[in-house]
């Protein structure tokens, strides 16, 4: 009986928002799209129906199954591009590609951000005005300006693309992180912490980070929309993945000129594909924010 | 007795930067401050809010760095102490907040809010914490099953309890209780007191009891220093303070503290004014704007904190 009295009764910050969160419709669809999405992007090989990087020159910028005028060697759902590959199939894998660019460039933002917001926010004073005055700096460039110019600078490639696209992020992380950092480093049980003797490493890891994290996923989930963008932005002008990739950006931009001879699908599919993963991110980010702010929570619990 | 803590000419200014062609101003929170608390007293600090008491309290625990002034703990001067040097301090000395929903962190269990300063202190191995935390939870009057909890499911008063707790971890030996009772129902507050009462007396404790509620320092200190504006007006033992209130601003607190009586009805002081601000603090006595027997001595010359009587010490110019 006992344990079942502390199951009813005990319910974590985490499970109530969880709780939150699935009451939130948009959220939900938008959570669920995504994980259609990077499941089949992951899962690319058990989906896709031919090799995508093999062209078939005859076949070339045929339509998909809208049209009777299909190649006869198989089904080719969305079309051919203009090598003649399937346009489904690099699209699967180009997922693979875009979305990876879009997560390591978060994670290199949300790593730089933590610990330049975290020691700026907590330890004030000169240490923060440093760090500030250094991301007002960046904060002066226009986000892709920025990134086309570090990516300029390191080279061509899609690897470099991740580390331009993470840099130019990480100012804006640095402010999320460090305002919620401000906040929390006034509360009381902050000082009982000071109290008890505890160092200041704890004190952040263990006290500030975590009460501070709400934010910071939420920004972090619609900077990844973002970054998923710019870094198919980035492909479509040339610095990020170079051909033969099937990055999504890169496959927009190198079918756009037959968008007028009449084979429109081979740049619409791919930019469907960003448009798809983003709208997804930005349902689930706002879903978040909802779900964590206890001011839109119902009834009067906190 | 011997003093456990004595405070001398304690100053905590706090700046207050008016911007680039602004001067800098300094917010007086406590000025000049001396007092003594003897070992296993419970001392009490009142006066109205924004006096500076709850300053006072923290900066004794150098939460605050205190501006000027020495903090001596069991002889030893702690004012000048770095982190690290505090660190045995820590063990020692520790704090109650007023606020019970502020104080605790909310992402942690129970179970963990009180065996932190022990992990802190790298205190006893895994098991040993974990006995310790139940007989202190238990100690508080808190059940077992509780334990594993966060603090968002419980009461005000069951929270300050957690808060009790957690203090008592690293078995100290002086408290400064910030305002204990004031955040909580009159009902719980005589059980927080009560159980401040007990600990006290089983754990050999002292305390700096800092409160505006009159009735609740009367019940539980024993010596009692009245503060007004960053400044000690009068100290004296409670009896004596309560029988015989010498500081004009005392008397006007006195006679604030409703009589359960409707017979018995006193003269009621009501002081005029606002508390002046602490940037600012009026020259002279800093209460002589307010005081209903100010002279022009007040306004000019500050008055120093004698011994009027044996043990009961007033800073006021009647005197």
């Amino acid at each position: 009986m006992p344990t079942e009295t502390k199951k009813t009764k005990r319910r974590t910050r985490t499970e109530e928002t969880i709780r939150q969160f699935r009451k939130n419709r948009s959220g939900m669809a938008g959570l669920i799209l995504l994980l259609i999405v990077v499941f089949m992007c992951l899962a690319a090989p058990l989906f896709a129906p031919h090799d995508p990087s093999a062209g078939n020159l005859p076949q070339r910028l045929k339509p998909g199954i809208w049209s009777d005028d299909t190649p006869d060697d198989g089904v080719y759902l969305l079309g051919t591009d203009s090598q003649g590959r399937d346009l489904f199939s690099r699209i699967l894998y180009g997922g693979r590609i875009t979305l990876g660019v879009g997560f390591v460039a978060l994670s290199i933002a949300l790593a730089i951000g933590l610990v330049l917001g975290l020691s700026a926010g907590y330890f004030g004073g000169f240490i923060d005005n440093v760090i500030m005055r250094f991301v007002d700096i960046m904060f002066a460039f226009p986000a892709l300006l920025l990134a086309l110019v570090i990516a300029g600078t390191l080279g061509r490639g899609i690897d470099k693309a991740m580390i331009a696209i993470g840099i130019t992020y990480s100012p804006q992380m640095v402010r999320v992180v460090r305002s919620g950092v401000l906040m929390i480093k006034e509360m009381e049980f902050i000082e009982a912490q000071h109290a008890i003797g505890s160092g200041h490493i704890r004190i952040l890891l263990r006290h500030v980070m975590p009460n501070s994290l709400a934010p910071i996923i939420v920004y972090g989930t619609l900077m990844l929309a973002t970054a998923i963008l710019d870094a198919a932005a980035l492909g479509f002008l040339g610095v990020g993945a170079q051909v033969p990739s099937p990055e999504w950006g890169l496959t927009l931009s190198a079918s756009r000129q037959y968008l007028l001879t009449g084979a429109w699908w081979a740049a619409t599919f791919p930019g469907i594909a960003i448009l798809i993963s983003v709208i997804s991110l930005n349902l689930l980010g706002d879903g978040l924010r909802d779900a964590l702010d206890p001011r839109l929570k119902g009834g009067a619990k906190l | 007795m011997k003093p456990l803590v004595e405070v001398e000419n304690l100053k905590k200014y706090f700046e207050h930067k008016g911007g680039l062609f602004r001067e800098t101003e300094y917010l007086k929170a406590v000025d000049d401050v001396s007092f003594e608390i003897k070992k296993g007293e419970t001392f009490g600090l009142v006066g109205e809010s924004g006096c500076g008491k709850s300053t006072c309290g923290k900066t004794i625990l150098k939460l605050h760095q205190p501006t000027a002034g020495s903090i001596r703990y069991d002889g030893v001067d702690i004012s000048g102490f770095t982190r690290k040097q505090m660190l045995p301090y820590r063990r020692k000395m520790t704090i109650i907040y007023q606020d019970p929903f502020g104080s605790l962190d909310p992402r942690m269990t129970v179970g963990d809010i009180i065996s932190e300063p022990m992990e802190v202190h790298k205190l006893y191995g895994r098991e040993e914490r974990e006995n310790k935390v139940m007989e202190i939870t238990e100690y508080v009057g808190l059940t077992a099953e509780q334990v594993s909890r966060y603090p968002h499911e419980f009461s005000g008063g069951q929270r300050q309890r957690i808060g009790i707790a957690r203090s008592l971890a690293l078995d100290p030996e002086f408290i400064v209780a910030d305002e204990p009772v004031s955040a909580l129902d009159v009902s719980i507050q005589a059980q927080i007191i009560n159980l401040l009462y007990d600990l006290q007396k089983e754990l050999d404790l002292t305390y700096l009891f800092i409160a505006h509620d009159l009735a609740v320092v009367k019940h539980i200190c024993e010596r009692i220093a009245v503060m007004y504006l960053g400044k000690v007006v009068e100290i004296a033992d409670k009896k004596e303070l309560f029988r015989n209130p010498m500081h004009p601003y005392t008397k006007a607190l006195m006679s604030s503290v409703p009589i359960p009586n409707p017979h018995r009805r006193t003269e009621q002081i009501i002081l005029t004014g606002d508390v002046p601000s602490p940037v600012n603090p009026p020259p002279g006595c800093h209460f002589h704007n307010r005081c209903p027997s100010a002279m022009e001595r007040c306004s000019v010359e500050e008055p120093e904190l004698v011994e009027v009587e044996k043990d009961h010490f007033v800073s006021c110019h009647l005197y």
